[in-house]
Order: structure tokens, then C-alpha cells, then sequence
């Protein structure tokens, strides 16, 4: 493994990847979840982090944003180290200003959505940009509506979360970060909390987003996703990057017995939904707008 | 048995069925229509509520002038204060930091456990006692001054304590630190309920801990907020009337009982400032209506009245 990553770095040595994750570890109380992660991933590539459930891959995504600070290691995005500025050899912790400014440029998206309920689908897109950027209200909405079409929810800005499916919602909340004009965007199993049959629409705007060329770090179970949009599928274990390469390679041709069994595992779970998934991994969807 | 039988022919139609006996409703209210006759017979017979008497008390120049200012201005002020500042005690309680934490700690602490009435007697006699004048400057700005043998105290604004002690500001402004200490806790339990994802989703889009707090977590915490502070709001109707502690005597209660005692009509001024009382209730109630309509906005699963949906059947999603 460590070989592995050693080779990766050298390869890509010369270009500044868009994140960077040097040997990043990370304690809940003792119990360490993350044990020296290495990841780059270069701009416009998209990432899918398999893995099965408590192997780290949440931590590992909120490290990224700051949801959770690391214990060691270092995350560099865009060329900046995140959470901390290094003056002579010694690291400062950023104060909260700074830390919301770092995150600005990365947009999240939560398994449970976390749509603000209290807001329409436009104003849950406008916020950000109204308060934190200073955009003006009109610009924003204009924005707003513009990215709710983008998502197939240009019928919907009025409508509360609550009035809304959960694949409509996962959309809106695509929409509200991709508000931000983010160069990174967060994925955390987006599709994990939806009814079978809202998984395609939202697999198709995050593709739809891949293939613009956005920056994606998608935590996913949805294997024809991975196989289909992914540069490079990286698979965690145990708080480890057991495996990583092309998805050819760790879906199709997978060295490790673990991954192995963690494949063989998801694919009798999804047996039974196999129609599903082929109907995704070709884009199309059952519940198109007609 | 045909009719219950399955394998019936016929197919059911629209359901025709008894609603289900409630004798008891019946009893219930024929006891109650039974107290409200003698009520309203003891009313119309025993003089000695008098009424009329009560309504021109009501409106007595005095004591519209002591509902005015003692107990509505009060309320309203006292509550402003209570309100933002229960937020901020609320907030300095959550925060991350030992020393806001410890602050609002003692704050409640102390608030909570001393009755209003001795506060404000407190207020009224006591700190003018103490401190006869406030000044406004450095800290130890007089020690400072006389240390470097200076002219100037560092003063840059006096405050004549007595004769401010004794004003319904002085009143207000107690009332409302005591009420802050009731508010903190009905906000904390508000902020408490806001899922965790939230401030989460708020931070993620680059919101500083303020923002998410004011724009996000704060509007969701007022659908738990706002009910108990309805309750607050007309608690603190009533504990105006402790103002005539300070001594503030522009106040309901005190102006009612004055005139009744002077004129020899107790009970018709208890009418008087039992119906002012119940008024400013009511609408204090409906006042409470709407605002928690205002906050259940997108939890109540009805948009509310001044938004209209673009194309509600066109259901995209299913
Ligand atoms: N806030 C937390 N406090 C304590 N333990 C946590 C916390 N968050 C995650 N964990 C633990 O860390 C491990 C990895 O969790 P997670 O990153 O959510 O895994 P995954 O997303 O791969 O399922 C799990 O054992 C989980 O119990
Ligand atoms: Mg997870």
C-alpha cells in the first residue's frame, strides 16, 4: 500500500493537485478512525471512496471542510493548508474567520440532505451567496433560479423543504452549493437516505456535474457510478486506504481480499435491485420530468 | 350474516356509520350550563359587584394612564429586554468558551434566584444607597488620575443614581434582567432542538459561526421558543404590577386599588383590574397566534398564506 502511494505521489509530482492528504489521522476519544490517509485528487477529476460502514470515509470527508480538525497529518487544498498557517516551521491554528473563508470554496453535500426547512428551495440556494458573498438579492435569485433549472427543479423555488421528495431535496441542496461557485465539491453517500427510485435523478445531476468538469470527492455504494463517472476509486477500510487506482482496476481486477469480499458483498446486496442499477449506470431514470 | 360475509356480491360503498356514544360530554355540560346560570344570576342580583361602578373605574384617567405606561410599556420593555438578552445568556452558555460559559452561568444563577419584589425594592433604595452616582469612564479612572496627580478623573458621563433609581426605566430595566435569566433557558432548550446538521450545512457554505447562528439555527430554535415566551410575556402582565416596589405607583394595580380604597368600592375595583388584565391576556393571545404561525414556516406542511406555489400539481418528483 504504502509503495502504492509512493508511486502515485512521484507520478504526479509537477502539478499542484486540487487536494492533497498526507498520512491525516484522526481520534474519536482513543479510538482511531483514520489512520494516515494519503489522497490526491488533481482538478476536474472525480473520486469515489468505497468502503464499508465505519471504515472512516465520513471523517474523512468532514477533515476536508473542517467539520473535524485531524490529529495529524497535514490537508492541503488549492495549495493551502487547511485549518492551520505555517510560520517558521510552526503551525497556528486559523481562528473562525479564516476557517469559514477556506470553506467557502468547497461545497458539501449531506446524506441527510440538511436543507434549511424554515426556507423555500430559492432562498435555501441564495443564502449563502446573499450573506457570505455580499452578492445583491436580484443577481442571486437570478443565480438561484438558474441553478434550480440546472437540477431539474425550475418548477420548484417556491416550494419548502418539507413539500418536496427526497430527491428533489438532495438536488436543491446540490444546487445551494454549487451556489457558491465551489472548486471542490463533497459527497456523502447523497443517494444513501432516498427511496430506490429517486437515486437516478440524483446520480444524473452529479454526472451532469462531472462532466462540466467539476472537482468531486464522492463517498458512494453505487458501484455503476463509481465505474461509469469515477478517475479513481479508492477504497477504505479500518481507517486505511486499502486500495486505489482506476475503477477498471479496483472494481474489476481488485488485489485485496478485503475489497474482494466488500465487492462481492455489495453486489449480492444489490442483486436484487440489479435492473436498477444497470437503468443508472446508463443515465437514465425512471421519473425523468415527462 | 350475508351482509358480513366476504364473499358478499354486492361491493361496499360509501361508509354510513353511528359516531360513537359520548354520554359523558352531556352530563359535563349540563353541570357546567347550570354554574354559568348561577353565575350570571348572582351577577344580575348581588349589587355588591357592581359593575358599572368597576367600568367607570376602567376608565379612570389614572389608572388608563398606570395600564399604559406600568403595564404595557413595562411588558413590552421588560420583555425586550428579557428576550435578547436570554438569547445572548443562552448562546454565552453553548459557546465553546470557559468564560462566557462561567459568566452566563452566574448570571442565571443569580437572577433566577431572587424573588422580583425584592429585586426591585433592591433597585429602588438599595444601589442609590450604595452608589449615589455612576461614572461613566476608564476603571479606577479616579484612583489612576490621582496616582499621576492628574485633574481629569477619566470621567466622561455621570449618572445621578437616585434620581434614576426610582423611574420606571429603572423598573423596566429590572424586571427584564430577571426575566433574561428565565428567557436564556427557554432558548437554550430552543437552540438545543435545532438538528446539529444544520449549523453543520450553514458552516459547510462558508457561514461564520454568527451567521449561522442569526440566519439559520436561531429562526428554527423560535418554533420552540416562541410558545414558552408567549407564556413569559403574559407572566410578566402581571409582575408589573410589582413596580409600585421601586416605588413606581404609574401601574394598574396600585392606581385601581387607590382609587377603590379611597372611594370605599374595593370590590368593583378588583372587577376593574381583573377585566384589564384579562383583556390584555386575550390579546397577548392572539398577538401569540401569529407569530407561531410565522415561525412554523415549512414545518406545518401548509405554505403560508403569502406565498403561492409556482405550479403545485406539477409534481416532478414521483
Ligand atoms: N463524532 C464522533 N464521535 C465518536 N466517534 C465517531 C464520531 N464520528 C464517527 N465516529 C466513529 O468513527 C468511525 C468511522 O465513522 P465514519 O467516518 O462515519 O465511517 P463511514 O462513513 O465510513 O461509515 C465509526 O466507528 C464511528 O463510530
Ligand atoms: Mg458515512
Amino acid at each position: 500500500m504504502t509503495d502504492t502511494t509512493a508511486g502515485e505521489l512521484s507520478r504526479t509530482r509537477g502539478d499542484v493537485p486540487l487536494v492533497r492528504a498526507l498520512n491525516v489521522s484522526k481520534s474519536f476519544h482513543g479510538n482511531e478512525v483514520l489512520k494516515g490517509i494519503d489522497l490526491d485528487v488533481h482538478r476536474g477529476e472525480v473520486v469515489c471512496l468505497l468502503g464499508p460502514s465505519g471504515s472512516g470515509k465520513t471523517t474523512f470527508l468532514r477533515c476536508i471542510n473542517q467539520l473535524e480538525s485531524i490529529d495529524g497529518g497535514r490537508i492541503w487544498v488549492d495549495g493551502d493548508l487547511v485549518g492551520y498557517r505555517e510560520v517558521k516551521g510552526h503551525l497556528h491554528h486559523l481562528n473562525d474567520k479564516e476557517i469559514a473563508t477556506q470553506r467557502r470554496d468547497i461545497g458539501m453535500v449531506f446524506q441527510r440532505f440538511n436543507l434549511f426547512p424554515h426556507k423555500t428551495a430559492l432562498e435555501n440556494v441564495i443564502e449563502a451567496p446573499l450573506i457570505v458573498r455580499g452578492v445583491a438579492r436580484k443577481e442571486a435569485q437570478e443565480r438561484g433560479r438558474r441553478l434550480l433549472a440546472q437540477v431539474g427543479l425550475a418548477d420548484k423555488p417556491d416550494a419548502y423543504p418539507g413539500q418536496l421528495s427526497g430527491g428533489q431535496q438532495q438536488r436543491v441542496a446540490i444546487a445551494r452549493a454549487l451556489a457558491m461557485d465551489p472548486k471542490l465539491m463533497l459527497f456523502d453517500e447523497p443517494t444513501s437516505a432516498l427511496d430506490p427510485e429517486l437515486v437516478g435523478e440524483v446520480l444524473r445531476v452529479m454526472r451532469e456535474l462531472a462532466d462540466a468538469g467539476m472537482t468531486m470527492i464522492v463517498v458512494t455504494h453505487e458501484m455503476g457510478f463509481a465505474r461509469d463517472v469515477a478517475d479513481q476509486v479508492v477504497f477504505m477500510d479500518g481507517g486505511v486506504v486499502v486500495e486505489e487506482g482506476k475503477p477498471t482496476e479496483v472494481l474489476g481486477n481488485p488485489q485485496h481480499e478485503r475489497t474482494r469480499s466488500f465487492l462481492r458483498r455489495m453486489r449480492s446486496e444489490h442483486d436484487t435491485s440489479l435492473a436498477d442499477d444497470a437503468a443508472r449506470a446508463a443515465g437514465t431514470d425512471a421519473d425523468a420530468p415527462v | 350474516m350475508s351482509v358480513n360475509s366476504p364473499d358478499t356480491t354486492e361491493r361496499p360503498g360509501a361508509i354510513d356509520a353511528r359516531p360513537v356514544p359520548h354520554p359523558w360530554r352531556w352530563v359535563a355540560l349540563a353541570v357546567i350550563l347550570i354554574l354559568v346560570a348561577m353565575m350570571i344570576s348572582s351577577f344580575l342580583t348581588n349589587e355588591r359587584w357592581g359593575f358599572s361602578t368597576a367600568l367607570q373605574i376602567m376608565n379612570q384617567t389614572p389608572v388608563l394612564e398606570g395600564l399604559w405606561k406600568g403595564t404595557i410599556v413595562g411588558t413590552i420593555g421588560a420583555m425586550a429586554i428579557g428576550v435578547v438578552g436570554g438569547v445572548i445568556i443562552a448562546i454565552m452558555r453553548l459557546s465553546t468558551n470557559p468564560v462566557l460559559r462561567g459568566v452566563s452561568f452566574v448570571y442565571t444563577w443569580f437572577f433566577r434566584g431572587i424573588p422580583r419584589l425584592v429585586l426591585l425594592a433592591m433597585i429602588g433604595s438599595g444601589i442609590g444607597f450604595l452608589y449615589s452616582e455612576l461614572n461613566f469612564g476608564v476603571p479606577f479612572g479616579q484612583q489612576l488620575a490621582s496616582l499621576m496627580g492628574l485633574s481629569s478623573d477619566f470621567t466622561f458621563f455621570t449618572l445621578d443614581v437616585n434620581q434614576f433609581s426610582s423611574t420606571l426605566l429603572a423598573g423596566i430595566i429590572g424586571l427584564g434582567l430577571s426575566e433574561a435569566a428565565y428567557m436564556a433557558e427557554i432558548a437554550r432548550a430552543g437552540i438545543i432542538s435545532v438538528d446539529k446538521g444544520q449549523n453543520e450545512a450553514a458552516q459547510a457554505l462558508g457561514m461564520s459561526r454568527g451567521q449561522a447562528m442569526r440566519r439559520i439555527v436561531l429562526p428554527q430554535a423560535m418554533r420552540v421558543i416562541v410558545p414558552p415566551t408567549g407564556n413569559e410575556t403574559i407572566a410578566m402582565v402581571k409582575d408589573t404590577s410589582l413596580l409600585s416596589a421601586i416605588p413606581v405607583i404609574t401601574e394598574l394595580f396600585y392606581q385601581t386599588r387607590a382609587i377603590g380604597t379611597r372611594t370605599l368600592q374595593i370590590m368593583p375595583s378588583f372587577v376593574a383590574v381583573t377585566a384589564w388584565y384579562l383583556l390584555v391576556g386575550s390579546v397577548l393571545m392572539v398577538g401569540q397566534y401569529y407569530l407561531e404561525r410565522r415561525f412554523g414556516r415549512g414545518f406545518t406542511g401548509k405554505a403560508p398564506k403569502d406565498k403561492r406555489f409556482a405550479r403545485p400539481a406539477g409534481m416532478g418528483g414521483a
